[in-house]
């Protein structure tokens, strides 16, 4: 299956420009574009050029050892993979309803994850091309710049995220790459000291992503020309629901819905998951395109994330998460909004839910309970998802009897919204790169629509073994000496 | 007066050290509260000197301080930048000879050898990494063997053979093939008597012989070197 502008006819005759590396993202990722003599844009790949491993070496290893060893893939979110992979294995040690301590406790973690890793995306990321303009002076465009023409603005969002840091280390053990969330539970509950460190502060917390609401909605009505627009594209929206229907990131069943908001399956178990999405492969990126199966690949792709959670879901269950929810449906008069900049809005109303939760789940004694741990009936298979910041996420295993890892596959957020992604850069190349000569401010266009997503873009090349590949060796000046190719199919051409 | 009660006294860096006969430079040194880093030497066991990371001065020779009996008006350097360095190199070499990957390591916080590299200030590995293939046994129900880790200090082949009686473990090959093997001629931990209550299972100073399942179980702030550095664990396990 191949998109308007994914393969351009007599590539050899264009003149490519590379946007590499894509900057404010994680991970490493490139744009190319093909154009002709007069600028027009023949071509807009997303390439992902980081090559991973992880699905390969998770095999042959303890259970055990996974939910530790997976969250490697990142060090912006990892307590998704912690968590995804804890809740699959929970499954194969029998212990899909976890004790209510443990429960509560996975989640608040989840939830701090939630908040660090928002706050971390609009200010430090995004916050430089929202407020100074796209094609804004580049040297000023970062979190550097803005903390020195909005301290109150960065002060509020260094102090969000670092909150969110706090939460993970009281819940997983550290900041970053803790060990709680075992399969089964967690190895810790929280103290009342712990508790109420984190109580003094919650407050603060839920008034500045108030705050950030406002900012972004502010944002988009003093230029609804521009927010309504840029990269806008109709596609499908999935995510995971709670069984009324309510915005849950930590647990649920899969909700998918068309460009105009109908339900196109709901409350399905996702341990049936691979009955609904199947990946495609192609040649020039080793990040693959999921896409819902009974739409096929030219019509089942989707969005996930924050812009497809706030609209795919019936309500938020916290109260001003929830009347901002409301007033972003109002924005969209009765249609799903699917323009890219709204993908800020809506996570800064996740932030803001994210905090309310915290402060929430801080007041449950539960978390100080003792009984962390369940076990039951052992299975081979377990699948475990969660709403991780960026969008769904699914861990899928296999177990051998002597308890080591025979198969694994993890689709990530980033690779989601791939085709997504790639739709959005190609729709804003056309509008404001094609014909065009081409500045940096321009190319940071790109950038914009891509930054939209909160890519993770090193999370999304975890597999080993199914991409295609091509190794290139060049003398000093450039010229190819000779090149072996795999394709999709593991066959290599030389 | 018997041979025991005899006494006399040693300088470990300068600081004046009791001993009494028999007693190793490691056994007096400890009992003094001084601590010098070691890994294959257990105090349950007796001392085969072959990690080398006890290595001292005593009265300027190199020796082993697991294995060299203290001599009345010995003069012994022990924490001395010459030492240390020589002591960080052979933890570089035990890491790059093995597959030790401490961030998803179920033994980290507890592990002899990463806290001591801690202790020591290793920052690097160093050397080019080996990255051997060793795969694991998981064969038996209730325990794990992780041979990357192994760092051949042979406290499992001795506590097999001389506590529980069972011989389940022995080092095959030589030099840089050494490798730790199970006594069984399918070479399964699954095909021989070893048990989950052995002492063998629970003497591993890294993470080879693991009991399955309960991996992660201690919350990181509770594990054995957690709060504290080897250097003052080690000290105040002799004390306890």
């Amino acid at each position: 299956m191949t998109f308007e502008l994914e393969t351009a006819a007599q590539a050899d005759k264009l003149r490519r420009v590379a946007i590499d590396p894509i900057s404010r993202v994680e991970g490493h990722g490139k744009v190319t574009l093909l154009l002709d003599e007069d600028n027009k844009v023949h071509q807009v790949r997303l390439h992902i050029v980081e090559f991973r491993g992880f699905e390969r070496f998770i095999q042959g290893r303890p259970y055990w050892e996974v939910p530790v060893m997976v969250q490697r893939l990142c060090g912006i979110c990892p307590v998704s993979h912690h968590i995804a992979a804890s809740k699959a294995l929970d499954v194969v040690v029998g212990a899909r309803q976890l004790t209510p301590a443990a429960e509560k406790i996975r989640r608040l973690m989840h939830y701090g994850q939630i908040l660090q890793s928002h706050a971390l995306h609009f200010y430090y990321l995004s916050t430089p091309d929202l407020l100074f303009g796209f094609d804004s002076e580049v040297a000023r465009r970062n979190i550097v710049g803005i903390a020195a023409a909005y301290p109150d603005i960065a002060r509020q969002g260094i102090s969000l995220r670092k909150f969110g840091q706090e939460v993970i280390r009281v819940t997983a053990g550290k900041r970053i790459h803790g060990t709680s969330s075992v399969p089964g539970g967690v190895n810790k509950s929280l103290t009342r000291d712990e508790r109420n460190f984190l109580l003094k502060d919650v407050d603060q917390m839920i008034a500045w992503s108030h705050e950030a609401v406002r900012i972004i909605k502010q944002l988009h009505q003093s230029n609804p020309a521009l927010y309504d627009h840029f990269g806008a594209f109709r596609s499908n929206f999935m995510s995971i629901v709670a069984p009324d229907g309510a915005m849950d990131l930590y647990h649920g069943a899969l909700r998918a819905s068309d460009a105009d908001g109908r339900i196109l399956f709901d409350q399905v178990d996702y341990q049936d998951y691979e009955q609904l999405i199947t990946e495609e492969v192609k040649p020039w990126t080793y990040m693959k395109f999921p896409f819902l199966q009974q739409l096929g690949p030219e019509h089942g792709w989707y969005k996930v994330g924050p812009l497809a959670r706030v609209q795919n879901c019936d309500r938020i269950p916290t109260p001003l998460a929830e009347a901002e929810r409301k007033e972003f449906v109002a924005y969209g008069q009765g249609k799903p909004l699917h323009a890219t900049l709204a993908y800020h809005w809506a996570r800064m109303i996740e932030m803001l839910f994210a905090a309310e939760t915290i402060k929430e789940l801080l007041h449950d004694d539960d978390l100080q309970g003792t009984d962390l741990m369940r076990t039951g009936e052992r299975r081979k298979e377990g699948i475990g998802v969660i709403e991780a910041p960026r969008g769904t996420l699914f861990h899928h295993y296999r177990v051998g009897d002597n308890d080591l890892v025979t198969m694994a596959n993890l689709i990530v957020s980033t690779t989601n919204n791939n085709q997504a992604m790639n739709t959005a850069v190609r729709e804003v190349a056309k509008k404001y790169l094609s014909g065009h000569e081409i500045t940096e401010g321009l190319l940071n266009h790109i950038e914009v629509a891509i930054r939209a997503f909160d890519p993770c873009l090193s999370c999304a090349t975890h597999a080993l073994g199914q991409m295609p590949l091509e190794v290139t060796l060049e003398d000093c000046t450039g010229q190819l000496i000779d090149k072996v190719t795999r394709d999709t199919h593991g066959i290599c051409h030389a | 007066m018997s041979d025991d009660s005899q006494t006399g006294t040693f300088l470990l860096d300068d600081e004046e050290i009791p001993f009494t006969r028999g007693q190793t430079v490691i056994q007096a040194a400890r009992a003094a509260g001084k601590y010098i880093p070691h890994l294959c030497w257990h105090p349950d066991f007796k001392a085969h000197g072959s990690c080398k990371l006890c290595t001292i001065k005593a009265n300027g020779r190199l020796g082993a301080a697991c294995t060299l009996e203290a001599q009345d008006g010995m003069a012994v350097e022990n924490r001395t930048p010459e030492l240390d360095d020589k002591r960080r190199t052979l933890l570089q070499l035990l890491f790059v000879e093995g597959n030790h990957f401490c961030p998803s390591c179920e033994k980290s916080g507890n592990c002899v050898l990463q806290a001591t590299a801690y202790d020591l200030g290793m920052m690097t590995p160093h050397f080019d990494m080996f990255y051997p293939d060793r795969p694991v046994d998981a064969s038996h129900p209730d325990m794990l063997l992780d041979f990357n880790r192994c760092i051949l200090c042979e406290l499992c082949v001795q506590a097999s053979r001389d506590v529980d009686g069972k011989n389940v473990f022995a080092l095959s090959g030589r030099g840089i093939q050494s490798h730790l093997i199970v006594n069984a001629e399918s070479r399964r931990l699954a095909d021989t008597d070893f048990s989950a209550t052995d002492r063998a299972a629970s003497i591993c100073p890294v993470g080879v012989i693991l009991k399955k399942r309960v991996g992660f179980a201690i919350p990181i702030g509770e594990r054995t070197y957690d709060a504290a550095p080897i250097s003052q664990v080690d000290i105040a396990k002799e004390n306890t």
